[in-house]
Formats: structure tokens, C-alpha cells, sequence
């Protein structure tokens, strides 16, 4: 990049783009790599124990760690069909 | 008290080989006692790249399996004296490694060296991770470029958490950070990282910078470590990571461009 694509103010420099991309990417792996392994399962078992009574996918369950100072914030968010009707009559 | 380094990146082609080869001969012409060890086994390289290709009997994974002694194996290096290189097997796969064994053959090495420098496979799988289990120290080897500090970044995951002495609850491994292929030229055009911002990403204290220099290829052609090459850059520049690693307060070097004239300033070069 030449002094005058400088003075023309022509791009963002590549490697101010790189780092930028790298540090969102790198927060965001490093959250995902510092919690707690059993989450998946946790997840998993969630999922079966509310498909018992809900119908619902595995989309639809979000289970989130998130860290703020001393606090450890555990957060399920789930989201339940439209209409709560849906209940499975199978359901014992 | 024998110290045991492992050099990693994650990612391939950063100069994993390159630097450990430096590495250990620049601590062995320090004086001190070294075994460097490929952890690729079934891609070894180790010996291509230190010039002892040809005077391969047996490898690591012979060791291993009892079908030689470790004294068998270890080939002494032709540069300088108190190097030996304990190539990788080229016939079998990464699971001929496994931690009980590695544990075993590492702490015979302690018997009669001063460091033992592990030349990593790139990847996560079971030969990474057997080269860095034993680890005190570790050298991240990464690129400015984006791929390779993302990689790095993972590896530092994995030095904390799967390491021994992550598992066994103890002080955990001294990291290190060592950019290789470095332009100066191009980091000060903003068309590459520059040292701080790998630094800063990364947060692991700096230990070198290598300059990207013909000389790295001329030395792997020739099987002649870069470092013993004292008139080029990167030869310069791992004596200084040596001389750094050891304790000395050695200022770096090669981190910026040589002054362009205003007219290539004006138009680019």
C-alpha cells in the first residue's frame, strides 16, 4: 500500500482486518473451550426429559455457561412449541 | 534437573521442524547436553532436516516396542557435539505412541541430558499430544497469519488442560511464543500481523522473532540446521532465542524494515 492509496483513504488495512477477525473468533473459542464438558450431555438429557411431555427439537434447547467475575450464570433457553396443546398423550 | 520442551503449533508448515532443530542445536552448542525427538511417526522429517537421513537404524518407535536400546537409536549429530536426534519411525502410525511408554523413554533421556526438545506433529491427534504431555516448556511456533494464530491459540487450550502437569494439578507449562516467517517489510505495509499484534492476541510472552529468509530453505536443502548458518538473519535470530531461552537479556532483532527511499514510499513498492 503506497503513500497515496493513503492519502485517498482507499481500504482498510488487511492485517488491522485480520486481527480484528481473529480476536472475535479467539473470545468466542476460548468461552466454548473453557466450559464445563458436561454440558452436551447435559443438553442431551434435557432434551429427552422435556420430549416427554413437549414435542420439541434439538434446536430449540440451548443450554449456555456464562462466566462474569465470580458469578457462573447456567442458562437454558428453551423454546416451546406454539401451541402447548401438543402435549404427548403418551406421555406417562 | 533436565528440562523437557515441546514444539508445537497446531498448524502445519510453520516451521515446526525447522525450529527444533535450530533449537536443540543452538542449547547443544550452548554447552549443553540435548536429545531432540520426532514425534511424526509414519511423516518423519527430523533427520531430512538435520542431515542424518542416511544414518537411520532404529527409530522411536523400535524403542518403544524393546527392539532396540534407546543408546541404539539416538544418532549423534554430525554439528555439533552434544546433540542426539531420536527420529520417528516411518513405517508405523501415531498410535505406536502411547503416554506410558513415551513417560518411559523420556525419563531414561533424563538420565543423560540437560534438555530433550519434542519436534511436534501438526494437528491434535495422538502424536501432538504425546509431544506435549511430558512438557515443562513449551515453544509456540506460529506464523503472522491468520489460520496459524488461531491454531496456536487452540494449542495453548491444550498445553492447560491435557498436558501432565495440567493433570496433575502442578505449575502448569511455561509457554513461549516464536514467530516464524516473519516480514517486517510487510507487517509495516499493514499487509501482515505484526509482532505486537500476535503478541497481544495470543498473550504468551515473546520469546524470538525469525525473520523470513532464503537461508531456511538453503539449510533444509543442504540437512545443515539454519542456525549454524551465522551470516543469515534467521541464523542470527535463533541464537538469540537460544541466548534468550537460557536466561539473557538479548534485545530483538530484525522486527523492523530497512528504509525505503521516498520515491517507492510515494508509489509502492
Amino acid at each position: 500500500m503506497s503513500f497515496l492509496d493513503y492519502l485517498l483513504g482507499t481500504r482498510k488495512k488487511t492485517a488491522t482486518v485480520a486481527k480484528d477477525r481473529l480476536q472475535i473468533i479467539l473470545a468466542r473459542e476460548r468461552v466454548d473451550r473453557k466450559g464445563p464438558d458436561f454440558l452436551p450431555e447435559l443438553r442431551q438429557e434435557l432434551l429427552q426429559v422435556i420430549s416427554k411431555y413437549v414435542k420439541i427439537d434439538l434446536d430449540q434447547v440451548k443450554v449456555n455457561l456464562e462466566r462474569d467475575g465470580n458469578f457462573e450464570v447456567l442458562e437454558l433457553n428453551i423454546v416451546l412449541p406454539e401451541s402447548i396443546n401438543t402435549v404427548k398423550k403418551t406421555a406417562s | 534437573m533436565t528440562k523437557v520442551i515441546v514444539v508445537t503449533s497446531g498448524k502445519g508448515g510453520v516451521g515446526k521442524t525447522t525450529s527444533s532443530s535450530s533449537f536443540a542445536s543452538g542449547l547443544a552448542l550452548r554447552g549443553h547436553k540435548t536429545a531432540v525427538i520426532d514425534f511424526d511417526v509414519g511423516l518423519r522429517n527430523l533427520d531430512l532436516i538435520m542431515g542424518c537421513e542416511r544414518r537411520v537404524v532404529y527409530d522411536f518407535v523400535n524403542v518403544i516396542n524393546g527392539e532396540s536400546t534407546l543408546k541404539q537409536a539416538l544418532i549423534k549429530d554430525k554439528h555439533c557435539d552434544n546433540l542426539f536426534v531420536l527420529p520417528a519411525s516411518q513405517t508405523r502410525d501415531k498410535d505406536a505412541l502411547d503416554k506410558e511408554s513415551v513417560g518411559r523413554v523420556i525419563n531414561e533421556l533424563r538420565d543423560s541430558f540437560d534438555y530433550i526438545v519434542c519436534d511436534s506433529p501438526a494437528g491434535i491427534e495422538k502424536g501432538a499430544l504425546m509431544a506435549l504431555y511430558y512438557a515443562d516448556e513449551a515453544l509456540i511456533v506460529t506464523n503472522p497469519e491468520v489460520s496459524s494464530v488461531r491454531d496456536s491459540d487452540r494449542i495453548l487450550g491444550i498445553l492447560a488442560a491435557k498436558s501432565k502437569r495440567a493433570e496433575d494439578g502442578v505449575e502448569p507449562i511455561k509457554e513461549h511464543l516464536l514467530i516464524t516467517r516473519y516480514s517486517p517489510r510487510r507487517a509495516a505495509a499493514g499487509e501482515m500481523l505484526s509482532v505486537t499484534d500476535v503478541q497481544e492476541i495470543l498473550s504468551i510472552p515473546l520469546l524470538g522473532v525469525i525473520p523470513e529468509t532464503e537461508a531456511v530453505l538453503q539449510a533444509s536443502n543442504a540437512g545443515i540446521p539454519v542456525i549454524h548458518d551465522i551470516e543469515s538473519n534467521a541464523g542470527q535470530a535463533y541464537r538469540d532465542v537460544v541466548a534468550r531461552f537460557l536466561g539473557e537479556d538479548v534485545p530483538m532483532r530484525f522486527l523492523t524494515a530497512d528504509k525505503k527511499g521516498f520515491f517507492s514510499r510515494l508509489f509502492g513498492a
